[in-house]
């Protein structure tokens, strides 16, 4: 018979901040898209005047669109790495729910976006929500 | 990725051979989809704006493994749809986009 080794369960520092990582980096990635996007212009009409390629090659061609993609990639691997060591029931639901809120304060911060009342309350009520559904 | 056994942040090259798993090949190739879909809503629309919104896919998923896979759905997730779904009620309400004063109309005032 065989013994199953016991599960090394992170402690609570260790989960908070693999948690805290991808948090981070996919804010830090999701303002720096959403600033070369508004940069590069409405994806729509750069498409009706020059084509798919046209509308590729303006993606392509904007280095903050890559500084982003970085960071996101960086969420990407992390969550990885952490549902290595956690399990999925907390990872995705924190993660998912922390990110809608810290992008609201950073799209505030970093973009100037307009987050009134009703951006605040709908950043909070998809936060809960999304928590509740992925649990 | 909990089928694998534990990887070692001094091995990051065991992180990078996940990639190819089979399953994470389909998830990567749909999220692109994603993510160009995403990207042409950012192009014309506040970050405070999309994400509330994308977040409704999390119901399209809840339903579809409601009414397609047949699994149950706790009152705890029934509450998270009628949460997200009411935020993004509330944010669709609003302007998609910040409006920016022209930059002399900015001087004068």
């Amino acid at each position: 018979m065989t013994i199953p080794l016991p599960a090394l369960q992170p402690g609570l520092w260790a989960a908070s901040s693999m948690i805290a990582a991808i948090v981070l980096a996919s804010t830090a990635g999701e303002v720096l898209t959403a600033a070369a996007m508004k940069s590069i212009g409405d994806l729509d009409e750069i498409r009706a005047h020059s084509g798919l390629k046209g509308a590729i090659r303006a993606v392509l061609t904007c280095p903050l669109f890559f500084a982003g993609v970085g960071f996101l990639a960086l969420a990407f691997f992390s969550l990885l790495y952490s549902l290595n060591h956690l399990p999925v029931s907390l990872v995705a639901p924190a993660s998912a729910s922390l990110t809608l809120v810290t992008n609201a304060i950073a799209a505030k911060l970093f973009l100037h976006e307009n987050v009134d009342r009703r951006r605040w309350a709908s950043a909070v009520l998809v936060c809960i929500g999304v928590y509740l559904l992925a649990h | 990725m909990t089928s694998m056994p534990p990887i070692a942040l001094d091995h990051p090259a065991t992180l990078i051979a996940a990639v190819f798993t089979p399953w994470i090949v389909l998830g990567i190739a749909l999220l692109i989809g994603y993510f160009a879909s995403y990207l042409t809503a950012l192009s014309w629309a506040d970050l405070t704006f999309v994400m509330p919104a994308a977040g409704l896919g999390n119901v399209v998923i809840a339903l579809l493994s409601r009414y397609w896979l047949h699994e149950s759905i706790s009152p705890e997730r029934w509450a998270g749809i009628v949460l997200i779904t009411v935020g993004v009620g509330f944010v669709a309400q609003g302007p998609s986009l910040t409006e920016r004063p022209a930059q002399g109309k900015e001087l004068t005032q």
